[in-house]
């Protein structure tokens, strides 16, 4: 009886918060762990020497450079589909509202070989490229499509909720003191959402750089010059170097949490200036 | 409603010891690689009727294919496989260092090193062969457009690699002119797949590329596979070179875990049913091609002749080209870092 008076917030807080430790433990904490363990067989040096490898470099300056392009591209194109979809109506809405989620559901191999076909120079749009030139499919243009591809539900599926649930008020009041559009739009709506545009975009950013089965298809995989991290990783394991390829995904890991933690950062600073 | 649930309970009991008991009898899991599923279906049909008559006990054969590396890492790490019926000597090797789930001197368990089948490198090329593709030597000429796997990721492609390196250090004499051969061989490469059948995709499918370097089998059923799509004319023809690898492709049992299981004697009798003329000939339909001299003679028109050359004779054993060729820093990352400057 005493439990059901409690006061809301510290009901069965125990329990709970000890599930989810647990919970979190078995899921994130000890298989990142065994990561630093496993890769601690190398030895300062012998990580370092893994780290100095020309080809990783130049993967780890492509899988970030790749994702970092997609989600720039994503945070553009998201907050269009994301704008369209709350402030228009339109005949088949539902259907492209639900497309948006494709990505999320479909097998990345799947997307991967099917971008492939459609980019590659006999393919349907990769033949319209090729007399110009200009090749996508097993360059890092082709990558940058496949990571758009797999990246693109993040933002507008962050966006999409704030927007919806942005007062009218705001806008109209906003007119009524004389603001222009364009005024309205940088100076009332845009802060309002910068905080979800930057989760949306760090998200797809963050699953770019770890994307593996859509990339192999349409990158190529030349050394040195379309050649992921994830893939290091995975030649690595071909060659049981267990400890090096452990090494790279902890270096990914490494850089991948201090590009969430300079993300958050400014996200609540963005955030703290609205409030 | 207790009396239910407890009836239901005994229910899935009794049948989970049923089908326990159904797998606990006489079970088998092959661990293969990729290009020999359709090979172990019928393999292992034959082998379970021809144990059921010779024991009157039914049997089971699981099958699992993957990249031969990944399914080698599998079995260090725990996979329960029989036997294991791999793409390169090299990753039994492996399973023999890392877990010693097979026992060392696995060449020596069964006849021919324990290969009981092998198969080649082709070439694959396009119908009518427009850019007159002979010999190594024509695949190396520039302009030419090559597909092939990443031998960093795939068993095959390593195969690919060497049969390229062999042929140039026989025919050159020298490690310079056989290392300036494969730079030459992988400048012409614009696609590096991680596995031989995704180099098919490429190569059959995307209509990149003027030869695909390809296992016999893999060329002969993508062969059949084009003549299917096109009303029986081939779109793709294949071409032997004058000279090609001994790709052999062994088999070893897991003791560690035939010797828990009880097996050790079946998972002998089931690879020493591959050297059968039984299953050589299932073999031979397979385009692998038999180690059995009458049964590869009876399937001749099958297997144009090819010099073949084994790993052994070009680098000593497989582990000695895989460090020279294939680890961090070796061969292949130099030339290829050198031919794509």
């Amino acid at each position: 009886m005493k439990l059901i008076f409690r006061p809301y917030s510290k009901t069965s807080f125990g329990l709970s918060f000890g599930l989810t430790v647990f919970y979190l433990s078995c899921f994130v904490v000890i298989p990142l762990s065994a990561l630093v363990f496993k890769s601690a067989n190398l030895g300062w040096a012998g990580l370092l020497s893994v780290f100095s490898e020309d080809r990783i470099q130049k993967a780890l300056l492509l899988s970030f450079g790749a994702g970092g392009v997609a989600a720039i591209i994503n945070l553009f194109v998201g907050f269009l589909f994301a704008w369209v979809l709350v402030r228009y109506d339109f005949p088949g809405k539902r259907i492209l509202d639900s497309l948006v989620d494709l990505p999320f559901t479909l097998p990345t191999a799947v997307a991967g070989i099917a971008l492939t076909t459609i980019y590659s120079p006999k393919g349907w749009i990769g033949q319209f490229f090729e007399p110009l030139g200009i090749k996508i499919a097993y360059t890092p243009a082709g990558i940058v499509i496949a990571l758009v591809f797999i990246g693109f539900p993040f933002v507008v599926r962050t966006v999409q909720p704030i927007l919806e649930e942005l007062p009218k008020e705001l806008e109209e009041s906003a007119f009524c003191l004389g603001a222009s559009r364009f005024q309205t739009f940088t100076k009332v709506i845009l802060p309002e959402l910068v905080p979800s545009l930057l989760t949306g975009t760090s998200m797809a950013f963050a699953r770019g750089i770890g994307e593996y089965g859509s990339v192999v298809f349409i990158s190529g995989n030349l050394p040195g010059k379309t050649e992921i991290l994830p893939l290091l990783i995975v030649t690595k394991l071909e060659q049981y170097e267990y400890a090096k390829a452990t090494g790279i995904a902890l270096l990914m890991l490494v850089l991948s949490f201090a590009i969430m933690f300079g993300i958050n950062y400014f996200q609540n600073k963005a955030s703290r200036r609205l409030g | 409603m207790k009396s239910k649930f407890f009836r239901s309970l005994a229910i899935l009991l009794v049948s989970g010891v049923a089908t326990f008991s159904v797998y606990a009898d006489d079970v088998l899991l092959n661990v293969s690689f990729d290009p020999t599923r359709e090979l172990y279906e019928e393999v292992n049909k034959q082998f379970v009727d021809s144990w059921k008559k010779k024991t009157g006990k039914a049997l089971t054969i699981q099958q699992s294919h993957g990249g031969s590396g990944k399914q080698a890492r599998a079995v260090i790490d725990g996979l329960e496989a029989d036997v294991v019926t791999l793409a390169l000597a090299y990753d039994i090797d492996s399973i023999v260092t890392n877990s010693g789930a097979v026992s060392k001197d696995w060449e020596k368990s069964f006849p021919h090193h324990s290969v009981p089948y092998y198969s080649t490198i082709v070439f694959l090329v396009r119908k009518g062969n427009p850019k007159a593709i002979k010999d190594w030597d024509d695949v190396v000429k520039p302009g030419i457009g090559v597909i092939t796997p990443n031998p960093k990721t795939s068993g095959g492609a390593r195969w690919n690699y060497l049969a390229a390196w062999g042929f140039a250090k026989k025919k050159y004499g020298t490690e310079e002119k056989a290392t300036e051969f494969v730079k030459a061989l992988y400048k012409n490469t614009s696609v590096l797949d991680t596995g031989a059948r995704g180099s098919t995709t490429t190569f059959v499918q995307r209509g990149i590329g003027d030869v695909l370097l390809a296992w016999e089998n893999e060329a002969e059923l993508a062969i059949s596979e084009s003549k299917k799509a096109n009303g029986g004319n081939s779109q793709l023809e294949v071409v032997y070179p004058s000279a090609s690898i001994l790709a052999e492709t062994p088999v070893a049992v897991v003791e560690k875990v035939t010797n828990k299981k009880g097996t050790t004697e079946l998972a002998k009798a089931y690879l020493n049913f591959l050297y059968t003329k039984e299953g050589q000939e299932i073999i031979a339909k397979h385009f692998f091609r038999p180690n059995d001299a009458a049964v590869l003679k009876a399937n001749a028109s099958k297997f144009p002749k090819v010099n073949l050359f084994d790993v052994r004779s070009i680098e000593g054993s497989w582990a000695a080209a895989h460090k020279k060729h294939f680890a961090d820093g070796g061969l292949f990352d130099s030339i290829y870092g050198e031919a794509k400057k």
